[in-house]
Order: C-alpha cells, then structure tokens, then sequence
C-alpha cells in the first residue's frame, strides 16, 4: 500500500514539474525571449557559477586533502617503497600546481571574458612564440620526470643482490600459497601436471630439492634482507599486491615472474608506530581472477632475521607432513631424504609402485623466471 | 550494392541538376527513409538514439554496483524482480558484481563512447562540414549502423544468460575469459561478447573507411584540408586510428575463440583448475594483453579526439574567436594519434613484460603528454579575449576541458613506471580514465547533441533544462571520481567487490558512501537531459537557419535538409572556419562561404594576395 502510494506521489511530482516547464515554456514564447538572446541574466549566472564552483572545488580539495592525510599511502616498509612514495609526492605537487594554475585560467577567463554588449572579441588566432613556450616547458618537465622515474624503476627492477632469500608465492582461486625453499636454500622443480588436491604446488619428487621445502600458512620475511618472490598462478592471472611495502607483480599461468625489494620494518615496530597492537601487513590480490577475487588475503609477517631464522627452523617440510603422500613418489635413489622413521619402514614394506616419471619436456622446467621474451637480456 | 549506390547517385544527380528533389523523395519507401536508410544524417540519428540508450544501461549498471560499493549493508531485495537470482539472500552476487563492472565498462567504451560519438558525429557533421551530398557509400554506411545494431542485440541478448553476461573485465584477459570453470560469465556470457564484439568491429570499420574517404574525396571545391574545421581533423584521425587499431583486436578475439572452442593454445599455458591439468600448453597470457592493448590504447584516443573536435568547434564559436592555434591543434592531434600507437604497453608495467621494455615505454607515454598540454593550452587561449556565450553546449565544452586537464595531469603519474608500481590496478587509475575518458568524451558526445540539435531535428533544446543539467553533471562528475584518487592513493584495488576482508583498506567507508551517492544524483540527473532531448524533437522551439552564428558550412543547409543536404549546388569554400570577430568585418563571424572578394575590408594581407592572384588568374 505504501509503495503504492509513493509510485503516485512520485507520477504526481513529475506530472507538475513538467507542467511547470510547459507553462514556463509557454510564458517565454508569449514574452519574445528567444534561445537566441545573448548574453541575458543567465550568461551572467554561469559565468559567475563557474568562477564559484572553482572557488569552493580548489578549498574543499585543499581541506579535504588534509583530514585524510592518515589514509593515504600506507607508511613505507621497504626500501624502495621510501623512493617511489618521495617520487610520487614531487610529481604530485608538480601535477598539483599544473592543474590549479591551468584550471584559474580556464575558469577566471570564462568569468572575465563573458558576453558582453557591444565588445568584440579580440582576433588573435596564433602565436608562435608563446606556442613554442607552452610546448617547450612541458617537455622539459616530463623530461626530467621521464629520468627520475626511469632511474627508480631501473633499480626497483634490476635483478635480486646474490644471496636474496628465495620465497615462492603462487595465486589460485581463491587463495596464495607460499613455499619456502628449506635448507638447501633451492626451491625444487614443479609441473602443473603433477598438481592435485594434496600436492597443490605440483613438486617433482624426483627432484632431490623438493624435500626440504616447507609451505606455511603466513608468509614470513627477514627484516633488513633482500627477499626475492618468485610469482607464479596456477589457474588464471592473480597478481601479488603487498601495499605496504609498494609491491606488485602479477601472478600469470605459465609465465613465472619476480620481484625483490628489502623489508625495513618488522610487523611489531609497525604496530607500535601505528599503535595499533592487531596490525598486520597483508598479501592482496589486484588482478581480476574471479568471484573470489576481493578475498585473496594473507598474512604477511617481517621478523627480526635472527627470528626470522627461529621460524624457518621450527618449520616442517612439507614432505613430512604429507609422508603418505610422498613415499610412493619417491624413487629409490631419494630414499634416504624421507624422514628416518619413514625409511625404515618402507624396507619392511612391499615397494611401492613407482611412480610414473613425469613428461621428460615438462619435468625439464625451472623455477628460474623467464620474462617476456621481446627482448632478451 | 551497386543498385543501392546507383540509386543513391541517381538521386543526388537528379537533385543537383533540376533542385526538385522532394518529389524524389516521396517515393522512397518509409522503411528505407527511417529505417535501412543511407542517408548519413539519419544514420547519425540512428546511432545516437542508440547510443543514448546504451548509455542509461551502462550508466545503471554502474549504479547497481556503486550502491553495493558505497552501501555494502543494503538490502537489494527491491532489485530482485530486475536481477533475479543474481540477488542473493538480499546481496548482490559477487559474479554478478564482476558481471556489472564488465559490462558497464564494454558498453561505455565501445557502445556509447566509440559508436555512439564517432558514430553519431562523424556521420552526422562530416558531409555537411566538407560539404558532400553524403557519405562515400551510402550503402556500408547503411552497413554499418546496422551491424552495430546486430552487435547490440547479440551484447544484450548476453545480459539475459543464466550463467550472466562476460565477467572478466571489459579487457577480457584470458585465462580468466577462456576458461568457462574460472568464471560462470565466461561460459556462453563470453561467447556472446565475443561475437559482439567481431560484429561491433566490422561495424567500426566499415564507418572508418567511409569517413576516411569521404574526407579526402568529397571535399567541396576550396575546401582544402587546411580550411577544414577541427571536427573533421579529428574525425578522420580517429577513422584512421580505428581503422588500424580494431582488426588488432579482431585477431585477438579471433585467437581467443580458437582457444576456447578448438583447443589451441594461443594463451593458455601450464593450467591446473578445478581438480585437473589442462592439455593446453606453451601459450602466453601475456601475448593477449599486447594485442588487446594494441587496439586498447589507440582506442581511448578514438573516444577522445572527437570529443575534442566537437568541443574546438563549439568553444571557437561561442568564444566569437578563431581557435588559437590552429595548426598547432591539428599538429598535436597528428601527434597523439601517432604516439598513440606506441604508448600500449604502459598498461602493463607489472605484467612481468621484461622491465626494459618498461622503460621504454615510460618515455613514450610521457611524450605524449606534451601535445594534450598544448591543446589544453589552446582551449584557454581561445577563450581569452573572447566574447563567451554561454550555452549549454559551450558550458560542457568547457567542463570538457577540466576534465581534460584533471585527469590527464594523473596520468602523467600513472605512465611513470616506477610510480604505477603501487598505483596500478587501484582506484587511482579508475579516477584517472573515468575523468580524463569517460566523462571528457561524454561531455564532448553531450555538448554535441546540445549544438548540433537544431540541424539534427529543427529545433531548439531547452537552455534551462540544459543548465540544469549541465550543472548537475558537472559537480557530480566531479563529486563521483575526484575522490577515487584518495581511495587509490591509499590502495584500494579496482573489481573489488568489498573491502571488508582486509585491515588495509578498511578507511574510506564514509567517502565511498559519498560517490555512491553522488553518482546516484548525477545518473539521475542525465533523464533531464533525455527528457530534453525527446521533448525537443517535437516541441522544442523551432530554430532558425544559423543559431549559433557559426560559419561552418552546415548551417548553409535548409533548416531540414533532405537527403542530399543542399538544394542546389554545393556551396563553395573561400576560408578557413574560424574567422570569427575579425577586425574590419561587418559581423562577428564570416561563413566559410564567404568570397574573399566580398570581404574586402577585413581580409588580411595573405587573403589580399590570394584575391590578387585569383583575379590575374581571371584575365
């Protein structure tokens, strides 16, 4: 009943406001007032609106711009995060001054120059000289911009100082996965055909590397140590955003990618400058990649390296976990990686089938990131 | 074909010699007057009613997802009757949501934006401007329209499946779009989007190659390509960069069918999904995302050159100034639609593309930024010194070049590499496009409708429903996606269907509320304009011959030219079309139709020489 009642209340509103019109229209018709008449009361009205609305859009900007200051760029964690957050507020304020310098002359000349009886407009179709300037100077200011950014983005992108701390970062829907490289500091070889629901980062257990890596459910990094991510999805294009540290790589299928950069803050120095004891850094996901999309969150912690260490140790490979799992996938020759519980039992054991040895062109592959192949380096 | 065109020369002929062209007319049928006509005026007409009601669709979507955006906590029950089950206990569904953000995204770009603008203007304002009778081939252009129409129906057709329209991204990036188990919307959705999507493309170029030849061909005598107005620089730029851009795309679509449907691997690689490995192997993701950029990039320059032509036009003619600058803006024209081509892999920075190449096109895309300054530039320059009037068209003209200004700025952040890092793929970069091409075009496409409205229809829109509008979509536009740049800033990813799940991005409730709401009053404040618009053609007041005293050459025509455009010969052409205010004129504006000889007394030293030339040649 209400609603209907609101549907005529509504018909009934644009009924009269049309009527309105109508009879406004009417009443200009009977008065002469053509569309054609310059330069009336409403020429003055938008010339002075626009004069106005610059007025209170530059002071809101500017008020607005203050209050949210805390919500902007989270603070930097990383290294080279510091660099680009200085780089994008000079080039803010160089665009900041561009846009309210160009905008007072767009909206003070609409205000100055309206129509006004019996003036006429100056004809003025070129000048050279101030053309010449006008273009010369943006070319100078992007060329200066062009080398700053070029020199930030040739280091961030240079590749990983020896000695990085390898992690392993895989996108699915709708989840990241993360692998550590273990004691033997390699990551083992993958093939997405040895993938299903337990060996969800498809290791070769052939491969004698596989053995010691260890896939936890954070994702843990050493304070003040260049860690490197070696990026990689399983189904369709993820890619890793790590807002706090001014990270982001997509996560492409068949292609692996990477990117290396040095933690500076550890999660609890963060929480005491940010005085808020449940802060955690996080692990998001900025390429559409489904339903799931918006809920590709996970932890990521920065340790204290000697912490950092006290983790890594406390961690049990994954092969340990899942011993039933591997054990028939182990040739004979790997035997003596299963745990020592493992290989006593497995002589007791009938042998177990081997497994069948995966494609020789497939098994082949290396973690090793191949980038885009236009241009080699 | 040929019986079509024979008839349409017949016709053209006929009224050329004996000017009795009307009774020609009556006998055409009404189906093929209003219908399956080859009239380019018609066309225009058809392709901008088209337009127009894409854009309420593309516009509603994106209001149905604001409001998830802005008010997470609503009950959108009301909706189920419209949506059906993509309302879930109340909530929108999160394919569904993924669904409204694709679809708004390829029906603005491609439907409202490209079809819409260059379809409606180019057909509409490039005979009339070069002074033809009409297009090249009146029959593809015929073509054209109709299989944009046919792409439409496919597109909206995909809106009803089951399984939902593509879901994507308007930049269908496979896997995602290849793989119906990825996504429900790229099942049958994806298809259709696909197959839209050929038929939009045949559309484009068919119109292309039309407006390319008309332009070079059918210019009246005098009408050399330097007394051309702007409008028709960057129409025929913006055909040329269609007509190289799109069959990018079509090959991209192409390869994608394949890989969708035939089993090849153009883009697929090492794929392991819902519980097992797929055969495709050695394709590159990463090789469709240069191909749709390829076309994708150019593609944002077909959506705002004419924008900015239009927007030349009205501003010169409202101004009663000649366009400063004028080779300057076709110089930097030619320059955009050049660098165009070669700025594509800025999208990509961080696709894990080989950072060189990175490199590389950090320093083009910046380049670029240099013409699009000197056009702002000129814009203000015109305006200096002028004598503004200001009509609703020259109002959006305006608030174009704000727009212009405002979000290309932060573009020039977002082509530097190393800054696009933590910007890409956040609200950032929607504030950027939605500023700078979305609304710039929009309001170019508008300020058209409100200038040309009297040679389109006879008469006059209203100017203070044109005020009311102008105004309201001004301050909306900008109250809608001036603040995403702080929501970006601080990191929130685009295609996010909420933020609750991450300490991040949990700042900004308040603000989104606020967008939400702003694009509510702003979408709602586009009906007065369609009201307008609907209203005008059969009451608005009539209009007379020449409104805007502007001296191109279409408002030489009758105030309802037939097919045909001018009774009589084609006018000649004697000056560029910008002499407006000249010292030592009698008016305030000089027809390109003028001759010289007529105009003694204002001509400039050049024109004086070019008389005297012309009179030697006499004798």
């Amino acid at each position: 009943m209400i609603k209907l009642v609101l549907g005529i209340a509504v018909v009934l509103v644009i009924a009269i406001l049309l009527l309105i019109f109508r009879i406004q229209t009417l009443v200009t018709v009977m008065k002469g007032e053509g569309d054609e008449k310059k330069g009336g009361l409403s020429n003055k009205i938008n010339a002075l609106m626009l004069l106005i609305f610059f007025l209170i859009f530059i002071v809101a900007f500017f008020w607005y711009s203050s209050i949210v200051s805390v919500n902007y760029l989270p603070h930097p964690s990383s290294e080279h995060g510091v660099r680009t957050d200085r780089m994008f507020w000079i080039t803010m304020a160089i665009l900041t001054f561009a846009f309210i310098v160009t905008n007072i002359f767009l909206f003070v000349f609409s205000y100055l120059y309206q129509y006004k009886e019996g003036n006429k407009a100056l004809f003025y179709p070129e000048n050279h000289k101030l053309e010449i300037i006008w273009t010369v100077i943006p070319a100078i200011v992007m060329a200066s911009l062009v080398f700053y950014g070029w020199k930030e983005w040739s280091s961030i992108t240079q590749d990983e100082p020896a000695g990085s701390e390898v992690i392993e970062v895989m996108g699915k829907q709708f989840a990241w996965q993360v692998r550590y490289p273990g004691n033997d500091g390699k990551l083992g070889v993958y093939n997405f055909k040895l993938m299903d629901a337990t060996n969800e980062f498809g290791m070769d257990f052939n491969d004698a590397s596989n053995y010691d890596d260890f896939v936890p459910s954070e994702l843990h990094m050493p304070k003040g140590k260049p860690v490197v991510l070696r990026i990689r999805a399983r189904d369709v294009i993820h890619s890793v955003f790590l807002p706090h540290f001014r990270v982001k790589m997509d996560a492409v299928p068949g292609m692996p990618t990477k990117f290396w950069f040095v933690p500076t803050k550890t999660t609890e120095e963060m929480r005491d400058q940010l005085g808020n004891p449940n802060f955690n850094y996080e692990l998001a996901c900025t390429e559409i990649c489904g339903k799931g999309h918006f809920a590709m969150r996970m932890i990521v912690v920065v340790d204290e390296p000697e912490d950092y260490e006290k983790w890594k140790k406390g961690q049990k490979t994954w092969v340990a976990n899942n011993l039933d799992y591997v054990t028939p996938l182990t040739p004979a020759n790997l035997k003596n990686l299963l745990p020592a519980s493992v290989q006593k039992d497995s002589t007791a054991v009938p042998q177990a089938p081997v497994a069948a040895p995966a494609p020789a062109d497939s098994a082949a592959k290396e973690p090793e990131p191949k980038m885009h192949a236009l241009l080699t380096k | 074909m040929s019986t079509a065109d024979t008839h349409l020369h017949q016709h053209i002929d006929h009224a050329h010699e004996d000017h009795d062209h009307e009774h020609d007319h009556a006998e055409l049928p009404w189906i093929r007057k209003y219908i399956f006509s080859e009239d380019h005026k018609v066309i225009a007409k058809q392709y901008l009613i088209s337009g127009i009601l894409w854009a309420i669709i593309g516009g509603g979507f994106s209001i149905i997802f604001r409001l998830q955006l802005g008010f997470p906590n609503l009950d959108l029950t009301w909706l189920q009757p419209l949506l059906g089950k993509w309302i879930e206990n109340g909530k929108l569904a999160p394919e569904f949501y993924l669904s409204l953000v694709t679809m708004h995204g390829t029906i603005m770009v491609f439907f409202v934006l490209t079809a819409g603008l260059s379809g409606t203007f180019s057909n509409f304002l490039i005979p009339l401007q070069v002074g033809a009778r009409d297009m090249a081939s009146g029959f593809l252009n015929m073509l054209s329209y109709w299989f944009f129409f046919l792409s439409s129906a496919v597109m909206f057709f995909s809106l009803f499946l089951e399984t939902g329209p593509a879901g994507g991204g308007w930049t269908v990036y496979p896997p995602l779009s290849a793989l119906p188990e990825a996504l429900p919307g790229s099942g049958t959705g994806m298809t259709l989007w696909l197959v839209s999507m050929a038929l939009f493309i045949i559309s484009t170029l068919l119109g292309g190659i039309n407006y390319i030849t008309t332009v070079i061909n059918l210019r009246t005598t005098g009408m050399s390509f330097f007394r051309l107005p702007l409008t028709i620089w960057a129409f025929f730029l913006t055909a040329i960069l269609g007509l190289l851009s799109f069959p990018v795309l079509f090959s991209a679509a192409l390869l994608l069918i394949f890989d969708r449907s035939f089993g090849t691997s153009f883009y697929l690689d090492s794929i392991y999904i819902n519980g097992h490995a797929l055969a495709h192997e050695g394709g590159s993701p990463i090789l469709f995302q240069h191909l749709f950029w390829f076309l994708g990039h150019p593609e944002v320059y077909i959506v705002i050159l004419p924008a900015l032509g239009i927007t030349s036009e009205i501003i010169a003619t409202n101004s009663r100034k000649p366009i400063f600058g004028y080779k300057a803006m076709i110089g930097s024209l030619l320059a955009i639609a050049f660098l165009s081509f070669i700025v594509w892999a800025h999208h990509m920075f961080i696709t894990g593309m080989n950072p060189f190449l990175g490199s590389i096109f950090m320093f083009l895309t910046l380049i670029i930024a240099v013409p699009s300054a000197v056009k702002a530039f000129n814009y203000i320059a015109t305006l200096w010194r002028g004598n503004i009037i200001f009509t609703p068209a020259m109002l959006f003209s305006i608030g174009l070049v704000s727009f212009f200004i405002s979000g290309g700025l932060t573009g020039i952040i977002l082509g530097n590499s190393a800054a696009d890092i933590q910007l890409h793929d956040t609200y950032f970069v929607v504030a950027h496009f939605h500023i700078v091409m979305g609304s710039a075009s929009f309001f170019g496409m508008i300020a058209g409708v409100y200038h040309w409205f009297p040679k389109m229809f006879g008469r006059m829109m209203d100017t203070r429903l044109g005020y009311i509008h102008f105004w309201m979509t001004f301050i909306g536009v900008y109250l809608v996606f001036f603040p995403l740049h702080y929501i970006g800033i601080a990191g929130f990813p685009r295609r996010y269907y909420s933020f609750t799940n991450f300490d991040a991005f949990q700042s900004f409730t308040d603000l989104n509320m606020f967008v939400s709401t702003a694009a509510i009053i702003t979408f709602s404040a586009q009906f007065i304009f369609v009201f307008n618009f609907v209203y005008s053609i059969f009451k608005g007041r009539r209009a007379v011959q020449n409104p805007w005293r502007s001296n191109t050459l279409e408002w030489t025509t009758p105030i309802h030219p037939e097919h045909g455009n001018w009774v009589g010969p084609i006018p000649h052409v004697y000056r560029w079309a910008y002499d407006y205010s000249k010292p030592g004129a009698a008016e305030d504006f000089i027809p390109q139709t003028v001759p010289l000889s007529e105009t003694l007394s204002s001509n400039l030293p050049f024109e004086t020489e070019e008389l005297a030339e012309e009179a030697k040649h006499h004798h």
